[in-house]
């Protein structure tokens, strides 16, 4: 299958091994990849901090970018589901009809990582070994937005070797909400320090979640604590072999 | 985007300190923390209990959503036709525009019978107005008889918890307030819950027999008979309803539902959503006055038509007030409710303030979430809050001129329109790799270390190989 790769602004300026690793796991699986070259960023930190009018040229390039691709896939719950739950009703909102109509297209092509490996490759053993203590971050966007479910977790278990921890509280949010950790830092950080704590309490030396971005905020917080668990994301995990 | 001019705004108990300040206060009180983590914690496990019993809770939670949308696009027929059938069965009518007048006209039937004192069922809408203070202006003394709203009254507190508006004290800081506070209280008293609630029991039987006049909200009214429905859990709000000669209802005028039948989804869904059980203790139904009593019904806008005229928030009228939301919100159950400044705490609070209000006297109240979604996921009636509060945030942003911020969101959306652009201004980020060491970033380098950036972007990586 040809997948286009939607790599997400984040993973492309600040975490480009998780688009690395997206990219070899899925040829490795056997399919072709292809990153459009248009593409930038979903637009949802605008759209989100209360400037969709000014997201509407971010979400119009984006619908260009992948007006050809088959299938969509992307490194992200987060940017997944702002394509799928939130382009077409900004467009509509601000009168573009066209530009909804192309964005309920897009949506309708968009896949995060484990959905397109589960249901649409119908994989959940991806040939993947990785013999470390792991817990799993279910985010918030790919848990109540996507719904992903249990995907991520039963591609997980099917990894050779890996010592799978249950994380206490695992579906609360860790504190990030984009913007929201510079407006309410306090806030933010309060919720990041439950989240650390349950995080350290499953003796995990690897904490792994489907969205960079949380991953970015946990991983901070457990750096500036000194504490040794490193942050990765699933598609790393995914891509390890012996 | 549409401004909502000539309509009434919601005054009274609405706003307060900016959201990220007065969540720092709370933040640094360790016992409230606590205290919230343990009850939000309980409440939260009954609620899912109760819920996940019910196969049809998907059903109900439609129907409840459908039925309040109905009511909410027809409101103006069925305000009418509630007034007609309350006033066929002899209750008194008035309307009030907005908290001023609704404490004007409460204020005058009061004083009319000429009590110094009334004793008052557990309700949010005089919450809102303000009518407690109201009342104290003109030397009236309101004594709240629900016991978690007493105990507020008592500690010269604010309540924190639309439910359990005690929630953020534990049972010795309960103790205290009652020996302070509570006349002709046992000196000895312990902190036992059922001698705290017995020495509130005495309390409050001697108010019953003595305070002629009630006040009480509504969780319903059915706008087919003018029924008025209190849910609650002592059985004080029944003694209220019925032994004052005089009994004034403040209802906000988003409370109705069209019949009797209609309240079947809702007394279903409301106990299972905000005590998390299956049916509360006491639901108490008055259709017209008692013998020899006189009765009122006080109608309150205050906002709510505001709130009404916008197609993306209207549906934060169809709340029901369970606070499933509240126990359900990560950001609550640190901050405590309040720091919302508002008798509405918590995620249904952040939609609703604003849009009584109007967004320009609440700006910050948008933006107290992480938009993790978990309110909506509860909601009896489905609201969309995280959508909701994306939606008020533009609204917050389009009232205001042009801030640091929405100049530097244009810039970012000019260069993330075009990848050529993009891709220019990420590789800047080989550049930020000496800056991000040396240049903390507001808000985020106090607890989290920022990223290295990388040697080279994915693309560059990409376009290599
Ligand atoms: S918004 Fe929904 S969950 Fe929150 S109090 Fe209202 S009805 Fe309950």
């Amino acid at each position: 299958m040809r997948v286009a790769l939607f790599v997400t602004c984040l993973v492309d300026g600040l975490f480009p091994d998780v688009g690395k690793a997206t990219v070899r796991l899925l040829e490795r699986l056997g399919h072709e990849v292809v990153v459009p070259s248009a593409q930038t960023c979903c637009g949802q930190m605008h759209i989100n901090t209360g400037y969709p009018g000014q997201a509407l040229p971010v979400i119009r390039n984006h619908v260009e970018a992948f007006e050809r691709a088959d299938v969509i896939v992307a490194p992200s719950g987060s940017c997944a589901g702002s394509v799928r739950h939130q382009h077409a009703d900004v467009a509509r909102k601000h009168g573009d009809r066209k530009l909804a109509e192309a964005a309920e297209s897009t949506a309708k092509r968009t896949y995060e990582l484990s959905e397109f490996l589960v249901d649409v490759l119908q994989v959940t053993d991806v040939g993947a070994y990785f013999p470390h203590r792991v817990t799993y971050h279910p985010t918030c966007h790919s848990l109540r937005v996507l719904k992903v479910q249990d995907r991520p977790l039963k591609l997980l278990k099917a990894v050779e070797g890996i010592d799978l921890v249950e994380l206490p509280s695992a579906e609360t949010c860790c504190g990030f909400g984009g913007t929201f950790a510079l407006k309410n830092s306090d806030t933010s950080t309060a919720m990041l320090g439950d989240k650390m704590s349950a995080v350290l309490s499953t003796k995990a030396g690897v904490l792994t979640a489907g969205d960079s971005s949380c991953l970015m905020h946990i991983g901070g917080g457990l750096s500036r604590l000194r504490s040794g668990v490193r942050p990765l994301h699933l598609a790393q995990i995914l891509e390890h072999t012996r | 985007m549409t401004t909502f001019l000539g309509m009434p705004t919601g005054g009274g108990h609405l706003t307060g300190e900016p959201f990220p300040k007065a969540a720092k206060h709370a933040l640094g009180n360790a016992q409230l923390r606590r205290n919230l983590a343990k009850a939000t914690g309980t409440i939260r496990a009954k609620r899912a209990n109760v819920v996940g019993e019910l196969p049809d809770w998907a059903e109900l939670r439609a129907a409840g959503a459908a039925i309040k949308d109905e009511v909410l696009a027809n409101l103006d027929e069925y305000l009418v036709r509630f007034e007609e059938a309350l006033t066929s069965r002899g209750t008194h009518v008035h309307w009030a525009r907005d908290a001023d007048e609704a404490n004007r006209i409460i204020t005058g039937l009061v004083k009319a019978t000429g009590t110094r004192e009334v004793i008052k069922v557990k309700s949010m809408a005089t919450v809102e107005i303000g009518l407690n203070e109201a009342l104290a202006d003109v030397g009236v003394h309101a004594v709240e008889t629900d016991l978690a709203e007493l105990i507020v009254q008592l500690g010269n507190d604010k309540s924190s918890h639309i439910l359990v508006p005690a929630i953020h004290r534990n049972r010795s800081e309960i103790r205290e307030v009652f020996r302070r506070e509570m006349p002709g209280v046992d000196p000895d008293l312990t902190d036992d819950p059922r001698a705290l609630a017995e020495a509130a029991r005495k309390h409050l039987r001697h108010k019953f027999m003595t305070v002629d006049v009630a006040i009480s909200g509504a969780n319903f009214g059915v706008a087919e008979t003018g029924a008025l429905v209190v849910v609650e859990s002592e059985g004080n709000g029944r003694m209220c309803l019925t032994l004052p000669r005089t009994l004034i209802s403040v209802v906000g005028i988003e409370k109705l539902v069209p019949s009797w039948r209609d309240l079947e989804v809702f007394l279903q869904l409301l106990p299972r959503s905000s005590t998390g059980e299956r049916m509360n203790p006491y639901t108490s139904v008055w259709t017209g006055p008692t013998e020899g009593q006189t009765s009122h019904v006080v109608l309150v806008d205050n906002g709510r038509t505001a709130t009404l005229a916008d197609p993306d928030g209207r549906a934060a009228l169809r709340c029901i007030r369970c606070s499933a939301c509240l126990n359900s919100c990560p950001v609550y159950e640190r901050t405590g409710g309040h720091a919302y400044g508002s008798t509405y705490p918590g995620p249904i609070g952040a939609v609703l303030s604003p849009q009584l209000t109007g967004v320009d006297k609440n700006p910050t109240l948008p933006f107290a979430s992480s938009l993790c979604g978990v309110c909506y996921d509860v909601c009896p009636v489905a609201i969309d809050i995280p959508s909701m509060l994306v939606h008020l945030r533009e609204r917050v942003t389009e009232s205001k001129r042009a801030t640091p911020e929405s100049t530097a969101m244009r810039a970012l959306a000019w260069a993330m329109s075009d990848a050529r652009r993009w891709r220019r201004l990420i590789r800047l980020g080989k550049f930020g790799r000496v800056a991000s060491r040396h240049v903390p970033l507001p808000g985020w380098s106090t607890a989290r270390d920022l990223p290295q950036p990388p040697k080279e972007t994915f693309r560059d990586w990409w376009e290599s190989r």
